[in-house]
């Protein structure tokens, strides 16, 4: 097991209505091996710069993208990130190798219950589906994926005291991962998303 | 006029001396003070029976120091002191003079003696409590503001009390007190009429100082500014106060109180920072030399004949007094050091004591041997109080220390601290409004009385005052200040006040506005944190809606607008680096202009977007990927 650098990229335009994000970001950020970016924060303007960006993943072995959930995708600035640094060359096509073994990850939150991202629910589709787009980005720059962690009905996660219980799952997660006791494999078909809350993924490592 | 001479440099030698010493012991100014007065007088005898001359002159130290802390005071503050003002002050007032003259009752038959001791020894010492108070930061807190309130009321009620003293001379010795009176009224209007005339003449004095000090005392003030003579300034300044301490007197009321009431009218004009600044140094001094009076005008010789008793009398009159105000401070909630602090810093007997007792004297309100005695405690219990406050630096303030911090750090966000701007001409105008529109606190300064007076009529708050002067950006509160904005035209001026700025107070943040480059790079050299050139984001814009009038993509030339900005920060350090350079050596200047130049053909690069061609720029360019690439993709 070797320690694995993680590259946490925070994506929230309206930090001073966060109840859940900030929280769960400025937890995380003191976990070693760690570099927290707040996207928000250093491209106010969304001037990107592509090369620094580029240089950080390089430095990297897990990419994780941290966002509430906006219309069933990221806010707008990953979009932009992505658009712009993830370049043929660099990424995907001839020679663009650069991300190849490395891991992405989503961390995100949604404001309806579990029950809602079902067939039969309200948005027709398991979040694990909705975020397909991401799952094929990692696929096609020949990227590792870890399906997302998901904290369901963030709206009333604070009333229910349910933050705090998250935010430590979250810090357990990303420990494992730096220490490398936990790997992308490890996680098989569990779909983190909408099963995770039930699965106890540090045994099922165990058992790997 | 060789004896004065002698006398005041003696009096300021002991102060040269004796305060700096004082003060780095931390033992407080006060203190200092009043050693150089036990020093020069008692000990070694250098001044003698002229000290009680000076000490009438300089009580009006106090004076000036009520006006400064009216100035500091707005009428809508003083409201809502209320409470604390009539509550807290009055029951403090009402039940020291009762519990103190009930003791001296035992001690002596006549009980009118006993209720003037009471009333005297009611009041603490204004002057050592808020000069100390100032010193030590403590104004704002809990405990400073209770403080503030008791030592106000204590002020008002000075003057029922000299009207109260005379009356108990009458019951006590049935004589005539005319004579009296007459030896003590030089001047007055209000001799000899009638009370309801009395209290006419009372009421529109009040109404004089504050009408008066409300609409004229501006356009005054706008007539002497305008003049641009700084001493023409501090005459008019010192013409206000002095003359309101004239009026007052003349018909009878505290001259303090008149004082502090034109200071709480004057509280929102836009000259406050300019009158403090310029009043500070008179008050300072004035007090100054009224601790070092107090200092030698004890008498040792009394002291060691009757040192137990008047030892006695001092703890006795403390621990009374201590002992009220702690029960007070319960009863009105005010909790933890504060309350300590209430307690301990007005423990002592004042300087309006020293007053009372005088006119008490004058009065036969109380016999000479008596009001000796109690000139000693009030002196010595002065003597011990920055020796409490020492205590409760040391003391109590540690044991609460772990509580004080929390609060402070939630009250940090709401009651945030205010940032300073020099100028507020067009540049100044926007940040304030951006500022101050987001609930940010702004202390606005200019030294244009027109322009004062051009951005007050649109209800931008601001100051008249020049802020290249030291005293008055220290007046204006920049130590407490969160930022400093530099936005004032003459650049020369802006280079000195940064330089001054960044040395005076190094945990300042600095931002400045440039006229152009150069005068930027002076800037960032003298200090400032942060400098933009004042025309280049503005030209930077209308640059851009020129390429788009000529039929740029709006996109595109925002985009290329950002790579300028990006250009120009990216060799930004390098041409400063030159530039300093050519500062010493006037031959770098032609590298410096060279540098320059190549800044120009960097700039035309940068706008070659597209990053097929310019593998190394790190611009945002949304390349398509080469027409052929799925043809790759499945190779892979």
């Amino acid at each position: 097991m070797t320690t694995k650098k993680i590259l946490l990229l925070f994506a929230h335009p309206a930090q001073g209505d966060s109840e859940v994000n900030k929280t769960l970001f400025s937890a995380l950020k003191k976990i070693d091996n760690i570099t927290a970016v707040d996207l928000y924060a250093e491209y106010p303007k969304f001037h990107i710069d592509v090369e620094r960006e580029q240089q950080r993943l390089l430095e990297h072995d897990i990419v994780v993208f941290q966002f509430p959930l906006y219309w069933y995708s990221s806010p707008a600035i990953i979009k932009e990130w992505q658009d712009l640094v993830l370049e043929y060359g660099f990424a995907y096509g001839k020679s663009g190798d650069k991300l190849k073994d490395k891991t992405l990850f989503i961390l995100t939150s949604a404001g309806a219950q579990e029950s809602a991202y079902q067939t039969e629910g309200l948005n027709q589709y398991p979040l694990r589906e909705l975020l397909r787009p991401f799952e094929q980005v990692a696929h096609l720059c020949q990227m590792h994926y870890i399906p997302p962690l998901v904290l369901f009905g963030a709206r009333t996660a604070k009333e229910d005291g349910r933050i705090e219980p998250h935010t430590k799952k979250a810090s357990a997660l990303f420990n494992a991962l730096s220490d490398g006791s936990l790997t992308h494999e490890s996680f098989g078909d569990i779909d983190l998303s909408n099963h995770y809350n039930n699965a106890n993924t540090t045994n099922k490592n165990n058992e790997v | 006029m060789t004896a004065y001479f002698i006398q005041a440099s003696i009096y300021l030698l002991a102060a040269v001396i004796a305060v700096p010493i004082a003060k780095r012991l931390g033992l407080g100014s006060v203190l200092g003070y009043l050693i150089a007065g036990v020093v020069i007088g008692p000990i070694a005898g250098l001044v003698g029976q002229e000290t009680q001359t000076i000490q009438h002159f300089a009580e009006f130290g106090v004076v000036m120091m009520l006006f400064l802390v009216g100035l500091e005071l707005e009428p809508k503050m003083l409201w809502n002191m209320k409470t604390k003002l009539l509550g807290l002050g009055g029951l403090q007032v009402g039940l020291s003079t009762l519990c103190i003259a009930l003791i001296a009752s035992l001690f002596i038959d006549q009980w009118t003696y006993a209720l003037a001791i009471g009333l005297i020894f009611s009041l603490s010492s204004t002057a050592i409590v808020l000069q100390t108070f100032n010193e030590k930061g403590l104004n704002k807190s809990e405990g400073g503001k209770s403080a503030f309130s008791v030592l106000l009321f204590q002020d008002i009620a000075v003057i029922p009390m000299l009207a109260l003293i005379p009356l108990l001379a009458i019951s006590a010795l049935s004589g005539s007190p005319t004579v009296a009176e007459d030896a003590h009224h030089g001047y007055s209007l209000v001799d000899g009429l009638s009370s309801w005339a009395y209290a006419i003449v009372v009421l529109s004095a009040i109404a004089i100082v504050v009408v008066g000090g409300h609409f004229a005392s501006r356009p005054l003030f706008r007539f002497v500014a305008a003049s641009g003579l700084r001493e023409i300034f501090t005459a008019s300044a010192l013409l206000l106060v002095i003359g309101i301490a004239a009026i007052m007197s003349l018909v009878g009321l505290s001259p303090a109180l008149g004082t502090f009431l034109a200071g709480v009218v004057l509280a929102n004009s836009e000259f406050k920072h300019e009158l403090e600044s310029t009043v500070e140094p008179f008050k300072g001094l004035l007090l100054g030399l009224f601790f070092i009076t107090v200092g030698a005008g004890i008498d040792f010789g009394l002291f060691s004949s009757m040192w137990l008793t008047v030892l006695a009398a001092t703890a006795a009159l403390m621990l009374v007094k201590f002992g009220i105000l702690y029960v007070l401070a319960t009863i009105f909630r005010i909790k933890n050091s504060d309350r300590w602090l209430l307690s301990l810093s007005l423990a002592q007997a004042g300087e309006f004591g020293f007053v009372l007792l005088s006119f008490s004297v004058q009065n036969s309100g109380l016999p000479d041997d008596i009001s000796k005695l109690l000139a000693l405690v009030i002196a010595i219990s002065m003597f011990l109080t920055p020796l409490l406050f020492i205590a409760f630096d040391k003391i109590i303030l540690p044991r609460f220390e772990l509580n004080t911090n929390a609060s402070q750090e939630e009250d940090a966000i709401e009651d945030s601290a205010p940032v300073v701007i020099a100028g507020i001409g067009r540049f100044g105008q926007v940040i304030n409004r951006l500022l101050t529109s987001n609930g940010i606190p702004t202390v606005v300064l200019d030294r244009s009385v027109d322009q004062i007076n051009l951005v007050r009529n649109i209800g931008i708050k601001s100051y008249y005052g020049d802020a290249t002067r030291h005293d008055l950006l220290h007046t204006a509160g920049i130590e407490q200040a969160s930022l400093f904005v530099v936005a004032i035209d003459e650049s020369e001026l802006a280079i000195e006040l940064v330089n001054h700025v960044s040395h005076t107070y190094p945990h300042i943040k600095i931002l400045a506005r440039a006229y152009d480059r150069r005068d930027g790079y002076a800037l960032r050299q003298a200090g400032a944190h942060h400098v933009v050139f004042e025309s280049f984001y503005s030209a930077l814009e209308l640059g851009g809606q020129a390429m788009q009038e000529i039929g740029f993509h709006p996109f595109h030339v925002e985009q290329l607008k950002q790579n300028y900005i990006d250009t120009e920060q990216k060799h930004d350090s390098s041409l400063y680096d030159m530039w300093q350079k050519a500062q010493g050596d006037s031959t770098m200047m032609q590298h410096y202009r060279l540098l320059f130049i190549k800044l120009e053909e960097l700039l035309k690069e940068s706008m070659k977007s597209g990053r097929e061609d310019k593998h190394d720029s790190s611009h945002q360019s949304w390349a398509p990927p080469p027409k052929n690439y799925l043809k790759e993709l499945r190779e892979d």
